[in-house]
């Protein structure tokens, strides 16, 4: 068993839990649910095995690492830590059909990454050789899968919203039938946020205490810095609209999905558009 | 008039206490961000310069957008937002304090009616002794209550973590104390960059303002290194370095080895490996095409020379064999480039080992002399990052202050819990900072408990 045919059971394995959370909000029978939410239990365990087996095999290469390394790295674990935050939530609060808005992003990352990177181990550069990389990393990106997910449940909010606003409508009804109401989903939204915003706190710090112990210099306003502290800055202000007068419902929901899509600049954006220090991650 | 200069102050101080302003601060601090990640920052380089108008140069320059983050205004935005937040808790935390430090210890029926959660229990147990039982009860199960006799009832009261409700403070506390931090950085501290070249010594750096700054101590290099990995690619940038105090080595510091992510510190001032290249010495002799008026020349890695008929070259690189290059020739050879005073520079190969190549080169660059490979004493230097910051135990400081606050805002809750007993009918309310829901829950659970716990007694 080799690492990139477990990361391809996993893709796989995504995948049908995606289809499987599809029918489900359209069938609305809990034993389809269950499979769905089965399938991405699965492609998890699988997930977990990989990354392992690919740390244990870069060892084996001599070149040892952990698979936090580049690109390809970063986006197969960005999936598994989408799908992790997913399952916690799942088993917190047991709304399943949040499934069908979290794993496409999963599903996304896993299939670009087995299909259009290059999936070899490379020896580490210099500047990623510290401890450091695995916190900072780590956090950063149980950070982005946090708001992944609070991404997904604010598009499920927005639908909901405007749904419920426009009276109801044979057809959709049926689909929304096994959405949460708003007053769930807004506050799934807020606890997402709770788990990502910390965990993005610590991953701007680990990285402005690794900036000053490898350059000196703990912040530099490069394009990534500043990047993740426009994200800080965005789910900082959603934080306060909850207790704002006019902030709260629709524009917390848009407040939202734009700190995500601030997120995946910061993460892709920054590396394909802007130059700066962390060139190693784009290629 | 007197109301309008009245209101003035006033309505300033509403204005900084309310988060309608954070809100406009916060995505205004977002969006404004976004101009430096694209506008490159410090000295604008030539390409860019090329690519925009002399108007939109001009513009970007009186806004300050080569230094947005050091512009007045992004300042100013950081300066009113730390107005806010000070505004806001010196606003608020009167109320908190008192909520924590005075608590009410009596469920008035008004505070029962605003509480989200209120149960009841009967009991036949006489009032003295049911007093003590669901004390005891409440200590074992939650937390100290505060006993109170109002009007022949029975007041409990009972609280956990009511100072969670200051981390909120604490987390704007903690943004303050980083930019203080930040601020004792660049008043005391300072960034520079020095190469020092194998073998010598440095004394002073050049900051990054153009400054240049005196370390009170030398620094030496005995050595630079590259390591590769099979692929080719580089491993490890490794410099040997030795601090002299007064010319002599200090014991601690000497031959001591910096890399990439580990660096050196000496009396507060730390020097990160940075950059490298070669400072070595290449020997040449120059001479007419005949061989007449032959002279020695010595070109430095890091220079370059002046050639007798007024064109400058410097060395690219050198190679101890040449063979693996170019076929059919072997010996050192090394690449230079020469600029002749009028026309294109161009790039030769000059041979040790083979003097006729060296004056057919000649021939073609007509009338240029003829340039006579000798070998080379290879030199590296290295580039080190050089950073002396006294505000940096601040900024850490102000972070772990945010972690821990930013924990104890979200996940931690004041919990109260409120019992009345009267007439053999214990009431019990209560409520949370967060998640009211689970805890109405937990209020139920307890008052269960309670009630077995209290009919046990009654029927032992």
């Amino acid at each position: 068993m080799t690492s990139s045919l477990l990361f391809n059971i996993t893709t796989f394995a995504y995948l049908v839990a995606m289809l499987l959370f599809f029918a489900f909000l359209a069938s609305r029978a809990k034993a389809i649910g269950t499979a769905g939410i089965a399938a991405a239990y699965f492609g998890l365990l699988a997930q977990t095995g990989a990354i392992a087996l690919r740390w244990k095999e870069s060892y084996a290469m001599g070149v040892g690492h952990a698979p936090l390394s580049n690109l390809y790295e970063s986006v197969v674990f960005f999936a598994w830590t989408i799908v992790l935050i997913f399952v916690l939530l799942d088993l917190k609060y047991r709304y399943r059909v949040i499934g069908a808005f979290v794993m496409p992003f999963a599903l996304l990352g896993m299939a670009w990454a087995q299909l259009g990177m290059n999936t070899g181990i490379e020896p580490l550069v210099p500047a990623l050789q510290s401890n450091w990389l695995l916190y900072h990393v780590i956090t950063c990106f149980l950070g982005y899968a946090a708001f992944a997910v609070a991404c997904g449940i604010s598009i499920m909010y927005l639908i909901k919203a405007n749904h419920d606003e426009s009276g109801q409508k044979a057809g959709e009804s049926s689909l929304l039938g096994m959405f949460p109401p708003i007053r769930v989903l807004d506050d799934l939204n807020y606890r997402a946020i709770m788990i990502g915003f910390p965990l993005l706190t610590l991953g701007i710090i680990t990285g402005a205490a690794w900036a000053n112990y490898a350059w000196g210099t703990y912040w530099s306003w490069d394009p990534k810095e500043t990047w993740s502290l426009i994200v800080w800055f965005v789910y900082a202000a959603f934080l306060h609209a909850r207790f704002t007068r006019g902030w709260v419902g629709k524009r917390a929901a848009w407040l939202s999905i734009i700190g995500f899509a601030a997120t995946i600049f910061c993460y892709l954006g920054v590396n394909l558009f802007l130059s700066g220090l962390h060139s190693y991650g784009g290629k | 008039m007197t109301s309008k200069q009245r209101n003035l102050p006033q309505s300033l101080w509403d204005l900084f206490c309310s988060l309608k302003l954070t809100m406009s601060l916060l995505i205004s601090l977002a969006l404004t961000s976004i101009i430096g990640t694209i506008i490159p920052q410090g000295p604008p380089p030539q390409e860019y310069l090329e690519q925009i108008s002399p108007a939109k140069f001009k513009l970007y320059q009186s806004l300050g957008f080569f230094d947005m983050y050091h512009s007045w205004w992004f300042i100013l935005l950081l300066g009113l937002l730390t107005a806010n937040l000070v505004s806001c808790s010196i606003k608020r935390l009167p109320h908190i304090w008192q909520t924590i430090i005075r608590p009410e210890t009596v469920m008035t029926s008004a505070l029962e009616q605003s509480l989200g959660a209120v149960v009841s229990v009967s009991s036949k147990i006489k009032p003295e002794l049911l007093k003590e039982k669901v004390a005891a009860f409440l200590r074992a199960e939650f937390a100290e209550p505060v006993t109170t006799e109002v009007d022949g009832a029975w007041h409990l009261f009972a609280q956990k973590t009511p100072w969670c409700r200051l981390a909120v403070y604490f987390v704007h506390l903690s943004v303050i104390v980083i930019f203080i931090g930040a601020i004792i950085g660049s008043l005391f501290g300072y960034k520079g960059f020095v190469n020092i070249t194998e073998g010598q010594s440095i004394d002073k750096v050049v900051s990054r303002a153009g400054k240049e700054i005196n370390l009170g101590f030398s620094l030496r290099c005995d050595q630079f290194s590259v390591a590769y990995y099979t692929t080719g690619a580089p491993r490890e940038f490794k410099s040997i370095l030795t601090v002299l105090e007064n010319g002599k080595p200090v014991p601690d510091y000497t031959n001591a080895r910096i890399v990439v992510n580990d660096p050196l510190t000496y009396k507060g001032i730390t020097f990160y490996q940075s950059s490298y290249g070669n400072a070595g010495d290449y020997f040449f002799t120059v001479s007419d095409l005949d061989g007449k008026n032959a002279a020695s020349l010595t070109v430095n890695g890091t220079s370059s020379a002046t050639l007798p008929d007024g064109s400058s070259m410097h060395v690219l690189e050198a190679t101890e064999d040449v063979s693996a290059y170019v076929p059919g020739l072997s010996g050192p050879a090394a690449q230079v480039e020469i600029h002749p005073p009028q026309g294109k520079s161009e790039t030769i190969v000059v041979y040790a080992n083979h003097p006729e190549q060296n004056i057919q080169q000649a021939r073609e660059r007509k009338g240029s002399p003829v340039l006579q490979y000798k070998g080379a004493r290879k030199r590296m230097y290295t580039g080190l990052q050089v950073a002396k910051d006294p505000g940096v135990w601040v900024v850490w400081l102000g972070c772990l202050l945010m972690v821990v606050g930013v924990y104890a805002a979200f996940f931690l809750s004041h919990r109260r819990i409120w019992v009345r007993i009267r007439n053999g009918s214990v009431t019990i309310g209560g409520n949370a900072s967060k998640n009211q829901g689970a805890f109405r829950q937990y209020l139920d659970q307890l008052a269960e408990k309670l009630t077995s716990h209290l009919s046990r007694e009654e029927h032992p």
